[in-house]
């Protein structure tokens, strides 16, 4: 029975004839950054969509700070691959809209988290004229709008150049330091290799690994020792 | 940070807002929906060239087939701008309520829709030479009523589609069956204001009853709905 | 179980057999319609099976929705108990005593089935658990709709010889058996094309849906005119004794016939889950729970 702050119990979501999540069971501690790694269809985003309440599991039990992740939700972040913002409105305006939805009022904070993550509140530039990593930065900056304890983040930075990703990388960091949860959903390991306290392999739903570092696993063919 | 719990009307009021100011930045929906209308007319105006009495008995059923049909239009569009860049998903792991999108989306629709039929009433007044016999401000009632019943079921049928495979096909599917009895309930009252010949009451107490009973359920269900993944 | 199911299938088969013969020779021939009546052993009993059906498709909807939720569950639950009761109390009221006499109804018949309600709703509750409430949901969808379309198939087959139209479009009952009709087939549509993992809860709301627009359907149409004779069930529509021993008899065989199919059709639904599952858990290659430190089959190209 895994144990932990967060808590992933024989965790199976099924469409029709195939299996995203084949029976997950993991713990983990509260304050770390896990990077979650795999091939593709492996199961990665699936598990964090069911993290953040957004797919029921078919089977089995999410405890999210001894909550289900519905009722934790102002405690989760979630940063999926899509931009889960509108093209058409600029980035203070998607910020104030969703801030609204947590019940927070004030700009303050709005304009916070845009410098946070390095950009310009003051844009006025409609969000689907951003470049991806633009876009990808006020993402991230959305997710943590209502100041969560766990982010869950999508390939953050997929298509995002290595300098801003590495501003990401030191953003996650400091968060991290501040006590946060972080789970990464990411094809670049190389990027967390430092950061990262804990490296999870996924392969056909399932989670086949564990590592403290990203190398040795990278290195061998098959990175597929069941733990 | 001053974290008021969200309530579902400031909520609604949110996404209203920013619903009408999307849709005020594009205007797609309003567009294709005036256009299409507009065709309708001109289409029926060509197909039937009835006198001023028959035109009374057949108006009733064109209006409001048209306005369906436009209506199908705009509420396929609400719910395309959420799935863009699945910004549905930004709301679903919020914990804002799930009712307050229903009503904001249900609030939107019905405003364009009667902005449509404002619109398109004059039209149909001028291509068909009608004169109203009957009582004519009970078509008022009739008209928001009707109008309400449309929408309140194709948002959420719209929003039951999102889960499907060629979801904007399967919007009517869904639509069509339910709406039967206030489709009737609409071309029956207005048919019987135009003519005169038996009592409007009776349709207006059915639209209400409809109305009541299905924005009841649908508060009941929506939830569920969203979160049907 | 198979044995049984073996046996109860011949069973329906000579009733269906018998109650055949009985429609269509032993029973004597209407005076004005003539044999054309005799489709009325058919038409009646499809209506009264579909529309069980539907309403078994209304319980079990209700039951699959509530589910997870105890406290919706308990509102749900009283709610059928208050409507049956309520529901039985008010029909022996003078005052809808005399509207049910003047529409040719007796107030026991209706206070018995308002009363079933909230029994039926118990019962199937009990005797389906969890996923195999949805499974009972799809198979009388299926089945009902399959009764439902004999319903409307044989009606205009009756009513071009007798009523001199094939369809009565302010008819009442015409009207909203299709109009049920069509919805079920949404219904049926919805599972289909529906690609969420959730179908389920999608279907289940629609069904809900669709049966509180039934009561709306009926008296939208109500205002206008029915063509339709009268009932024949606790009413005072008159009907020859002979003639309804042979229409209940062939209620029975249909009741059964299409309660065997619901059967197989049920099992049918289970099998196709579990080996969806099955493949589901399977498909890529290896067994779930794969012995520690083994290559995993699936990973090499």
């Amino acid at each position: 029975m895994p144990q932990g702050d967060i808590v992933v119990r024989n965790l199976i979501k099924r469409f029709g004839r195939f299996a995203a999540l084949r029976g997950v069971s993991a713990g983990f501690e509260a304050g770390r950054l896990h990077a979650i790694l795999g091939d593709n269809g492996a199961g990665k985003t699936t598990l964090l969509r069911t993290m953040a309440g957004l797919a029921h599991p078919t089977r089995g039990e999410i405890l999210i700070l001894g909550q289900s992740p519905r009722s934790a939700c102002r405690d989760i972040g979630y940063m999926a691959h899509p931009s889960l913002l509108y093209d058409e409105m600029s980035g203070m305006e998607n910020l104030r809209y969703f801030a609204g939805l947590y019940g927070i009022r004030d700009d303050a904070r709005c304009k916070e988290v845009i410098r946070a993550v390095g950009l310009d509140p003051e844009l006025t530039r409609p969000v689907g004229q951003y470049s991806q990593g633009m876009r990808q930065r006020m993402s991230l900056a959305r997710a943590i709008l209502h100041d969560p304890k766990v982010l869950l983040l999508d390939e953050p930075f997929s298509n995002v150049d290595v300098h801003s990703a590495r501003e990401m990388v030191a953003l996650l960091k400091s968060t991290r330091d501040a006590g946060k949860t972080i789970f990464v959903v990411t094809h670049q390991a190389a990027l967390l290799e430092d950061v990262a306290d804990e490296f999870l392999w996924m392969h056909a739903g399932q989670i086949v690994d564990r590592t403290r570092t990203a190398k040795i696993a990278e290195t061998s063919e098959q990175p597929l020792r069941v733990s | 940070m001053n974290e008021a719990p969200a309530s579902l009307w400031s909520v609604a009021a949110a996404t209203l807002k920013k619903d009408i100011r999307l849709e005020w930045r594009s205007k797609d929906a309003l567009n294709s929906m005036l256009f299409f209308s507009l065709l309708v007319v001109v289409i029926f105006s060509f197909s039937f060239d009835p006198l001023a009495e028959e035109s009374r008995l057949i108006v009733g059923g064109l209006v409001w087939v048209a306005f369906l049909f436009a209506a199908v239009v705009a509420l396929n569009q609400t719910w395309a701008r959420e799935l863009r860049n699945q910004v549905l998903d930004a709301y679903r792991v919020s914990p804002a309520p799930a009712n307050a999108l229903f009503v904001a989306k249900v609030l939107g629709n019905f405003i364009f829709v009667i902005v449509l039929e404002a619109l398109m009433t004059p039209l149909f007044v001028i291509f068909y030479n009608l004169r109203v016999l009957g009582s004519a401000w009970q078509l008022i009632p009739i008209a928001l009523l009707g109008t309400w019943a449309l929408v309140v079921n194709g948002t959420f049928f719209a929003a039951m589609s999102l889960r499907t495979r060629n979801r904007e096909l399967m919007l009517p599917l869904l639509l069509f069956p339910i709406s039967i009895p206030a489709v009737l309930g609409m071309v029956a009252g207005t048919t019987a204001v135009l003519t005169a010949d038996n009592p409007a009451h009776f349709y207006i107490v059915l639209l209400l009853t409809y109305d009541l009973v299905f924005t009841t359920a649908y508060l009941g269900l929506f939830e569920t709905i969203l979160h049907a993944e | 179980m198979k044995r049984g199911f073996l046996i109860f299938s011949v069973l329906t088969g000579i009733l269906l057999a018998y109650a055949s013969y009985q429609a269509l020779v032993a029973a004597p021939t209407e005076r004005t319609m003539g044999d054309v009546q005799r489709i009325f052993y058919y038409h009646v009993p499809s209506a009264w099976t579909a529309f069980l059906l539907f309403f078994i498709n209304f319980v079990a909807s209700i039951q699959y929705l509530v589910r997870t939720k105890p406290s919706a569950q308990t509102a749900a639950k009283w709610t059928f108990i208050a409507i049956g009761v309520t529901g039985a109390g008010m029909s022996f009221l003078p005052a809808v005593e005399q509207q049910l006499n003047a529409i040719g109804m007796r107030p026991s018949a209706l206070a018995t089935t308002v009363l079933l309600l909230p029994v039926f709703y118990l019962l199937l509750g009990k005797w389906f658990p969890g996923e195999r409430l949805d499974v009972l949901a799809v198979t009388s969808a299926e089945v009902g709709v399959v009764f439902c379309t004999v319903v409307l198939v044989t009606g205009p087959l009756w009513a071009r010889p007798v009523w001199g139209i094939w369809w009565a479009p302010g008819d009442i009952r015409l009207t909203s058996t299709l109009v049920l009709w069509l919805i079920y087939v949404s219904y049926l549509l919805l599972r289909r094309f529906s690609n969420s993992a959730q179908t389920q809860m999608l279907a289940a709301a629609l069904a809900v849906s669709g049966a509180l627009d039934v009561p709306l359907v009926y008296f939208s149409i109500w205002f206008f005119r029915t063509q339709h004779p009268q009932p024949v069930i606790g009413g005072n529509g008159s009907i020859d004794p002979r003639m309804m021993q042979v229409l209940l008899l062939n209620w029975l065989a249909f009741l059964c016939f299409g309660f065997l199919v619901c059967w197989s059709r049920f099992r049918l639904e289970l099998l196709k889950r579990e080996v969806e599952e099955a493949y589901a858990m399977e498909s890529l290659g290896e067994p779930v729970h794969a012995a520690p430190s083994m290559p995993l089959k699936g990973s090499t190209p």
